[in-house]
């Protein structure tokens, strides 16, 4: 299973070719308390880059971006009425959506994890 | 627009409690601490918090008051010493320019507490109006503190006990830790506290031995932003500001009625045929489900048309769900009102209700 990161402070990880995306911990931390994310509905086609849910904290909405193209395949329901697994769990039980990614090739444009602690730093 | 930040006489204290601090009014203030905003928006509706709201304007007016009082909403004649009213300050038109804190804490003329963002103005006008017939002074070496929460009576019972034979709304002169230091009861949280005007050389000091009660915690500004609007009270630039009139804003309250009757304010005659007519927009407070409506979010009845704007919205973390307020066409202001609110173009079904969305927790004695 790989795991990248983007500029925007999304987490991807890849397992076949199927990529579970959510938020990193220092997003999170950076947000506050999570009170609602909006999460789009299965079967969505998402290009890199893409607007795909928005999570707001009780300061701001903040928009997530896709990491990479792919398709909804599967959301985290749970989110809708615990939003605080987002600081809670970010990089578990905390996840956003999964989906089919059309070119796992993407991935490599990303950060791999001593590259976006760099970025953080 | 680049320049140098203001720096409040507690700025190195906020950095050192570890204050992530953002650009605010011109000054760099915290907008949080560790706490979160969520930790210290609970730790003031059940103890107290402690805010640094130096940025805000603070000056003392002496001379002919008729001349202060023709810009304002208040009778300045009314006000006893020892008494405090929140006043508004009105264009020609009787759109809203500030609203503001009038008292008489001691014999020293007028104090007044303006908006951070709108205090050069404020004075510059109220200077000019004036001319001749009183003198505006700025304080600008004195720090401002507001105490907020049901504890803070407690804090102030051991530090100033004399502060707390006041009621909400009175003000005087009082020594706190051997500083000289205006306290009045007010704030802006909806809970009991207390405002103190402090000489910048203790003011660090003082804001020291509050955060050393064991009630208190330093209350950022993102928390004082989620209080204010639970408590249904106005941001000004936001929910308020020169295009909407007190009858709008839904502060008819702050008209003074002896005002109202000489009708002798800025903008008199708007406001007496707005208040007859019974048509325009008014201020009014929504809560929904989910998703939280944030300033700007258009307000539509249930047939789609858009009948008002949200000014204010967030997460009450007290209310445990999403409030707002906003401005409404009248024939939807009533409590109870279904319509919907769109968030990022999806309609998400809201309701009017009457603020404030919290019970207000002043100490009237």
């Amino acid at each position: 299973m790989t795991t990248r990161y983007t500029e925007d402070h999304e987490w991807i990880s890849l397992n076949g070719d199927i990529a579970t995306i959510g938020i990193t911990a220092y997003a999170a931390g950076q947000l506050g308390d999570v009170v609602f994310v909006e999460l789009p509905d299965v079967g969505k086609s998402l290009k890199k880059g893409d607007e795909f849910a928005v999570v707001e904290s009780v300061k701001a909405a903040s928009e997530v971006y896709a990491p990479v193209d792919g398709d909804i395949v599967e959301i985290n329901d749970a989110l809708e009425n615990e939003p605080a697994k987002v600081n809670e769990d970010p990089a578990g039980d905390g996840w956003f959506v999964k989906i089919k990614v059309s070119d796992t090739s993407q991935l490599d444009g990303l950060m791999d994890e001593a590259a976006y602690k760099d970025h953080t730093a | 627009m680049t320049g140098t930040l203001f720096k409040t006489p507690l700025h190195a204290l906020h950095v050192e409690l570890g204050g992530k601090m953002v650009p605010f009014a011109g000054y760099d203030m915290p907008v949080q601490y560790p706490l979160g905003i969520m930790g210290e928006h609970k730790h003031t509706r059940e103890k107290a918090g402690l805010f640094d709201v130096s940025h805000m304007g603070q000056a003392r007016y002496i001379g002919d008051e008729a001349a202060l009082e023709a810009l304002l909403t208040a009778d300045l004649s009314a006000i006893s010493a020892g008494e405090q009213k929140y006043t508004l300050l009105l264009n020609e038109t009787g759109g809203i320019r500030d609203d503001l804190m009038v008292s008489r804490p001691d014999g020293e003329g007028i104090f007044l507490v303006v908006n951070a963002a709108t205090k050069d103005n404020d004075f510059a006008l109220i200077e000019n109006a004036t001319k001749g017939k009183g003198t505006l002074t700025r304080i600008e070496d004195r720090a401002l503190l507001a105490l907020q929460g049901p504890a803070a009576k407690d804090v102030m019972e051991r530090l100033c006990p004399d502060a707390c034979k006041m009621v909400f709304m009175q003000c005087g002169a009082f020594t706190l830790d051997g500083a000289q230091v205006l306290i009045s009861r007010s704030g802006y949280t909806g809970e009991d506290g207390f405002e103190i005007s402090i000489p910048e050389d203790d003011a660090e000091r003082i804001a020291r031995l509050l955060l050393d009660q064991p009630e208190v915690e330093a209350i950022g500004l993102g928390a004082r932003d989620s209080l204010r609007l639970e408590a249904g009270l106005c941001l000004y630039g936001h929910d308020m500001d020169e295009t909407r009139t007190p009858v709008e804003a839904s502060l008819i309250w702050a008209l003074s009625k002896t005002r109202r009757e000489r009708g002798d304010f800025p903008g008199a005659d708007v406001i007496a045929a707005q208040i007859d007519a019974k048509t325009c927009q008014k201020r009014i407070g929504l809560t929904l489900t989910g998703a939280p409506a944030r300033e700007g979010a258009e307000i539509a009845s249930k047939d789609g048309t858009v009948i008002g704007i949200v000014t204010s919205g967030g997460f009450g973390p007290t209310v445990n769900g999403p409030v707002a307020m906003g401005y409404i066409d009248r024939d939807f202001m009533q409590p109870g009102t279904e319509v919907d609110i769109l968030v990022r173009g999806k309609p998400r079904a809201a309701k009017v209700v009457k603020m404030p969305f919290v019970t207000a927790n002043f100490y009237r004695g």
